[in-house]
């Protein structure tokens, strides 16, 4: 087993550790443990950043070229996210919620085969690493949008109905999560946008078109406009709340199927297989 | 020396009694003096609240301790004993600590969780301690039950949800709002539950609170109490897109806030979100109004509703808290044990004989040409000298079973000599023994 590989399952196990924790707090009201979950999850952050550097060296390239590595590279880009928004709001349940995003992608990569390759001499281009690492951080942090938006239903389903669960107590305000989903709109939205130009830069240098209409750039494109569309409500309509809340999840459901289920369903250029190389 | 306690409470008495047995706090150092001069007794407390009246004492036997306490209950207060006894409980050992430590984390409060209890135990403990009634073990008795009522507060949510309407009010306010400092409030019409609502969300640091009143002159004078703009009554509604948190509570028999109305308040707003407040009865706002986008609005039903669920939350939390209290109570047990005149007695016996034996033991090693006779004789020497030595505070030790300010010669002893908690119980055969032969 290669050290990436090894460092890889580290970072599994303390992403599933802190799962745990998280949940533990806002389920049983335990404080200590969402407090401690937050240090795992900073561990487990760590080794993933580890992990990266040591399969960027063992093969050379930009750990972003099959499915094994772009799920790992998307859940680092979630769990960053959501440590850097914890500095700010320490939000437990937000945690308990965006660890089993993050976890539940690490396990469909280690499902995934990890074996190196020769690359694909089609990404051996500069444009590589940074098409892929802005796309993915604008994914995360729409990843994170979505968490908040899930939050905010739930709990202005409970006010609304004046019936409260138990999840009740963990939740911030309707208003805290609402600016989340500005916040990410507002980092998360260039991101995307400078994630497809570079990638158009990038087709038109390696195929002399800068847009092939092939699935994923479909998908994309209408997740953009979703995404747009949110945006531009917000700041003029004053679009807010439930409205905000459920954009947020669409949009996040358009990026899960470009990213996975286009590899899965469709074909093109941007398909792991294609890519490598068969 | 047995901890007991003789007392009532809203569980046990009704207000008509509870009211007739309560002590004056302005006059406390009477009975407090009374309880500590009853015989056999050396310390006493008295809690006096609205809720519960209850006399703890520190007493020689638990029993008869329990009967003067009972009968100066009724005596003090010129009732006669029969008709008092039924509504009086007594609590001794294990069972009267875990009733002050159930008390003092507000266990056994008609409203559980409520705050108050614990300052109420604390000004009575002032007053025991300023007229000198409480002594070693009520004064450790009583801060072992602050600091378990702090663990209580702080290791379970006991008190973190609101039981109030006007404050679980405020705590909705919270779920909806990130903060209430940038918020302003308006309050419709006067109601006493209105206001308190209103002084509530002052407290909790909203930024303005508006006042509207079908009597300007009314308005005017709320307005200027809580720093806010008197608003006519006539045109408030225009006023409503810069209002967040809307308290109403008028004696209209219709709504004066209707669907149409709000939904166009809340456009005017940009779909800011607006919390309505009405406890009217008959209501102000159409119930329809909850269902508008970011329009929240909940009456006096739905906020009982929250108090009641809170309450059952803190029934849960309470069950926690007993766990916590249990702990307690064995530590503290413990201790009150060890100042028992008899196994400190045994004790210090014991540590000096060993102490005695091993130096014999050292000497007899390096002289070895003694003989028999004068073995014995250094024997009966260092005996000799230990029991001298002893004499004075054994006298002191058994003569301060009677004394009230005995358990400090004990606890003093304890510490001087390094004397471990007491044995169990049934090895005193020594007591009296002399060292030695």
């Amino acid at each position: 087993m290669s050290v990436n590989v090894l460092l890889f399952k580290i970072t599994l196990l303390l992403y599933f550790a802190a799962t745990v924790l998280y949940l533990v707090d806002v389920l049983l009201h335990r404080d200590q443990a969402g407090r401690l979950a937050r240090w795992v999850l900073v561990g487990g952050f760590t080794v993933h950043c580890a992990t990266l550097v040591a399969r960027y060296f063992a093969t050379g390239y930009t750990p972003a070229s099959n499915l094994y590595e772009a799920l790992s590279f998307f859940a680092w880009a979630i769990v960053g996210t959501f440590l850097a928004f914890d500095l700010r709001y320490r939000l437990a349940v937000l945690g308990a919620f965006s660890c089993p995003l993050a976890l539940a992608l690490m396990i469909m990569g280690s499902a995934a085969t990890k074996t190196t390759r020769e690359l694909n001499p089609m990404l051996d281009s500069w444009w590589f690493p940074v098409h892929v690492t802005l796309a993915f951080l604008g994914d995360a942090i729409f990843g994170v949008a979505a968490v908040a938006g899930v939050l905010y239903l739930v709990q202005e389903r409970m006010l609304k109905s004046k019936k409260f669960s138990t999840l009740y107590h963990s939740l911030p305000s309707l208003q805290t999560l609402d600016s989340i989903n500005y916040k990410c709109l507002t980092f998360g939205f260039p991101l995307m946008t400078m994630g497809i130009i570079s990638g158009a830069i990038w087709a038109n240098s390696a195929w002399g078109t800068y847009w092939n209409w092939d699935p994923k750039e479909t998908w994309a494109l209408i997740t953009w406009f979703v995404y747009a569309a949110l945006l531009h409500g917000r700041l003029t309509i004053g679009w807010r709340g439930r409205r905000a809340a459920i954009f947020a999840i669409i949009g996040f459901l358009c990026l899960l199927f470009s990213f996975l289920g286009v590899n899965w369903f469709l074909s093109g250029a941007h398909s792991f297989k294609a890519l490598e190389g068969r | 020396m047995n901890i007991i306690v003789v007392g009532l409470s809203h569980k046990t008495a009704p207000v008509e009694i509870r009211e007739r047995v309560a002590f004056a706090p302005t006059a406390m150092e009477k009975p407090l003096r009374q309880v500590a001069a009853l015989p056999g007794i050396s310390e006493g407390l008295i809690v006096s609240t609205c809720n519960r009246v209850e006399v703890y004492a520190v007493s020689r036997e638990a029993e008869a301790g329990i009967a003067h306490l009972r009968h100066f209950m009724a005596d003090y207060h010129g009732l006669p004993t029969e008709e008092l006894d039924s509504h009086l409980y007594d609590y001794q050992g294990e069972a009267a600590i875990q009733h002050i430590f159930r008390v003092a984390s507000s266990l056994d409060s008609m409203v559980i969780g409520e705050p108050q209890i614990l300052g109420q135990i604390k000004t009575a403990y002032g007053y025991a301690a300023e007229f000198k009634t409480a002594g070693l073990i009520l004064n450790r008795l009583l801060h072992k039950a602050f600091s378990v009522a702090k663990r209580v507060r702080t290791e379970t949510e006991i008190a973190s949800n609101a039981v109030s309407v006007s404050f679980a009010a405020v705590e909705l306010a919270r779920k909806i709002f990130d903060s209430l400092t940038d918020k302003t409030v308006l309050l419709i019409g006067a109601g006493e539950m209105c206001e308190l609502a209103a002084r509530h969300f002052m407290n909790n640091g909203v930024a303005r609170v508006h006042v509207t009143n079908r009597t300007f002159e009314r308005a005017q004078k709320l307005a200027e109490e809580f720093g806010g703009k008197p608003i006519l009554f006539d045109n408030f509604v225009d006023h409503l897109p810069q209002i967040d948190i809307v308290l109403t509570s008028t004696g209209a028999p219709n709504f004066i806030l209707g669907h149409k109305t709000i939904e166009e308040v809340i456009r005017r707003r940009k779909y800011k979100p607006m919390f309505f407040i009405d406890i009217a009865v008959p209501r102000d706002i159409d119930p329809r109004v909850n269902a508008i986008e970011n329009v929240y609005l909940y009456d006096v039903d739905d906020l009982q509703g929250v108090v009641q669920a809170n309450l059952k939350e803190r029934h849960k939390e309470a069950k926690k808290a007993e766990g916590i209290i249990d702990q307690e109570i064995g530590a503290f047990f413990k201790w009150l044990a060890s100042l028992d005149v008899v196994p400190t007695i045994v004790a210090l016996r014991k540590k000096l004989e060993e102490i005695r034996r091993a130096e014999l033991e050292k000497t007899f090693g390096t002289l070895k040409g003694l003989g028999d006779k004068e073995r014995k004789s250094i024997e009966a020497l260092t005996a000799a000298i230990v029991n001298k030595v002893l004499h004075q505070p054994m006298t002191l030790l058994k003569k301060s079973q009677n004394n009230p300010a005995g358990e400090s010669y004990v606890e003093a002893v304890r510490a001087l000599f390094d004397l471990d908690l007491p044995a169990p119980e049934g090895k005193i055969e020594c007591l009296d023994d002399q060292v030695g032969e």
